[in-house]
């Protein structure tokens, strides 16, 4: 990457590569959409891709699977691989550089000196930080290490999956290696999460473009996630919704309401608990996505969704019990308890207190006797 | 052997009879379409989803039944300042010498049925005994509780700016499971609640025989003679 690259347009770097101005306004159309924007802001992303200067992305990489790396390259419209990978001017990103080495690294440090305050940091991964860092060094040094120096310089992170966002499959209980996500260590820039297991590619794009075209951080729920892919649940958008509400649920994996394409719901979806987009953009092109392939939501773009199994159960099971206990255990137990400690309760009355019933009872016949009539 | 005798009280004004009612109605509503939300029977299997909106309606009728319930805790909150000195929000709360002894009482008395020998007809309560007041404060705690979950749980796909109000509580929970998860386990506490209370209105009954099963019918218990006022023992019963 040279620094001549950063001073064009995506617009000069998408016809240096061969699209035509229509394949960009095809782009443009298909990117406003997703990004959730009225089609009359078409010629405002266009307009804005055509005249703003390219900025630069660093993408590092840290305890993650590559599986967010894999979900963004699988985009289902050329130019949005393309417009991140070349012509956003990835500048360092360690699955899908060409070099390697001290190269790569001395690569990245000019760009990081050369755009400083500029540049998107995009992380994939969490950050371990027991003992010192140890369990994810790159060029031998730790990941907290790298971490903290690439975002010195960052404009706003971007956190792509829930290892990164959240802390993900190695922050789940017990943390062996102590991992945390980002905004556990970076405190003092913008941080937008963008999680899932992994994000959807066209999520991924859209962000970025989102803060290309704007130069601002999207609107944010609750817990950090842009609004216009995170706002609404799985379950609210999902096809089979109709027969929730009709009360239509398959009971097991290979039966006859299953194949009818009955609601999930009995088999642990997580459709009513999580939010994303999967319902509405759908996976690989459109094609699918895990409900409509006949699998519940395992709700991964949620905090901590690796500890909130099992995953083909509704209630979660909590730890600190000693054993695994859903509240219907627990609340049978208790339940059970307090209707065994009655059941005692009115033995033991019958006996401690025989001497008061009796005397009241002597007394009342008593009474009976002495009737009027 | 000398009968008691014994005079009516009027301890429960409508207000709190309609509270309780409601309240019971409302519970038992509640617990049934919970547990329905919570694990669906396969009722109706095999119609068209056009043609049915089962759970949307056991959803509704649950969502009713809670606002309900909410509508009739304000109102007894009110009347918690507004009725008589049994549903006075003081009585529920043991911060006094007095009640704190009377709750020793009723442990030693009532819990572990031994003879309180220093035993005085002041112990024998005439609304509430002070541990039964302070199991319903803590209940209303816990029904506080519920409802902001439940509140909350809502709030994500209502319209209404009430259940908005607590969207906060989400992510503060960790996610919408764990808030899921809160809501349904009490439910748990709330059904041991029942058992416990209506085996004590019971157990009352059945040893003090005071009227304390129909005085949430009628409003009335019976108190021995002793405890009112001479001057007023003219009055007609």
């Amino acid at each position: 990457m040279t620094t001549s690259q950063q001073k064009e347009t995506y617009l000069d770097a998408l016809l240096e590569r061969g699209y035509s101005r229509r394949d960009f306004m095809k782009f443009v159309t298909f990117i406003t959409a997703y990004m959730g924007l009225e089609h009359s802001m078409v010629s405002q992303v266009a307009k804005a891709l055509e005249t703003k200067k390219r900025i630069p992305v660093i993408w590092e990489h840290f305890q993650e699977c590559t599986g967010c790396t894999e979900s963004f390259i699988r985009s289902d419209h050329p130019i949005v691989a393309d417009i991140i990978l070349d012509s956003i001017s990835l500048d360092y990103t360690d699955t899908l550089m060409a070099a390697a080495g001290h190269n790569a690294e001395s690569a990245k440090q000019k760009s990081m000196k050369e755009n400083y305050g500029k540049y998107i940091l995009i992380v994939e991964g969490a950050v371990p930080t027991k003992d010192g860092g140890v369990y994810c060094t790159i060029a031998g040094r730790t990941a907290v290490d790298i971490l903290k120096e690439s975002a010195a310089g960052a404009a706003a992170i971007i956190t792509f999956g829930s290892c990164s966002a959240y802390g993900g499959v190695q922050a789940a209980y017990p943390n062996p290696t102590g991992s945390v996500p980002v905004d556990a260590i970076i405190k003092d820039k913008p941080i937008i999460k963008v999680p899932g297991c992994p994000p959807i590619s066209e999520v991924m794009t859209g962000v970025v473009i989102h803060y290309a075209v704007f130069g601002t951080i999207p609107e944010l729920d609750s817990i950090g996630r842009p609004k216009q892919f995170y706002g609404k649940r799985v379950h609210d958008s999902c096809y089979r919704r109709p027969y929730f509400d009709a009360g239509l649920f398959a009971e097991s994996y290979d039966s006859e309401e299953a194949k009818k394409g009955y609601c999930l719901y009995k088999l642990g979806c997580r459709g009513p608990v999580t939010y994303n987009a999967c319902g509405f953009m759908e996976w690989n092109n459109g094609v699918s996505f895990p409900i409509k392939s006949g699998y519940p939501c395992i709700g991964c773009s949620e905090n901590n969704f690796w500890d909130n199994g099992p995953f083909q159960e509704r209630l979660v099971n909590i730890s600190g019990f000693g054993i695994e206990a859903t509240a219907d255990k627990i609340g049978k137990v208790v339940l059970g308890v307090a209707a065994g400690g009655a059941a005692l309760h009115a033995i033991a009355t019958n006996v401690l207190k025989r001497k008061e019933i009796k005397e009241s009872i002597e007394s009342g016949m008593e009474n009976e006797k002495h009737l009027n009539s | 052997m000398s009968s008691l005798v014994f005079k009516r009280v009027y301890v429960w004004e409508l207000a709190v009879r309609f509270f309780h009612w409601i309240t019971v109605g409302s519970m038992i509503v509640l617990i049934i379409t919970g547990f329905i939300i919570a694990d669906p029977p396969a009722l109706n299997m095999h119609v068209e989803a056009s043609n049915a909106y089962l759970f949307g309606y056991i959803r509704v009728i649950h969502f009713t039944a809670a606002y309900l319930v909410m509508a009739v805790a304000l109102f007894r909150l009110y009347w918690a300042f507004a009725g008589n000195q049994f549903a006075h929000w003081s009585y529920f709360i043991p911060y006094s010498k007095k009640a704190i002894k009377n709750i020793l009482h009723v442990i030693k008395s009532d819990i572990l049925l031994l003879k309180d020998r220093n035993e005085n007809l002041e112990d024998v309560s005439i609304g509430h005994n002070r541990l039964a007041a302070f199991s319903y404060f803590i209940m209303g705690l816990l029904f506080i509780f519920q409802a902001m979950t439940g509140l909350a749980l809502l709030s994500q796909t209502s319209g209404w700016w009430f259940p908005k109000m607590f969207a906060w509580i989400v992510p503060l929970m960790g996610g919408e499971i764990h808030v899921r998860y809160w809501h349904h386990f009490l439910t748990w506490i709330f059904m041991t609640f029942i058992v416990i209370h209506v085996y004590l209105v019971l157990y009352h009954d059945y040893v003090e025989a005071r009227g304390e099963v129909s005085s949430m019918i009628s409003g009335f218990k019976f108190v021995r003679a002793e405890r009112i006022k001479k001057d007023k023992e003219t009055q007609k019963d």
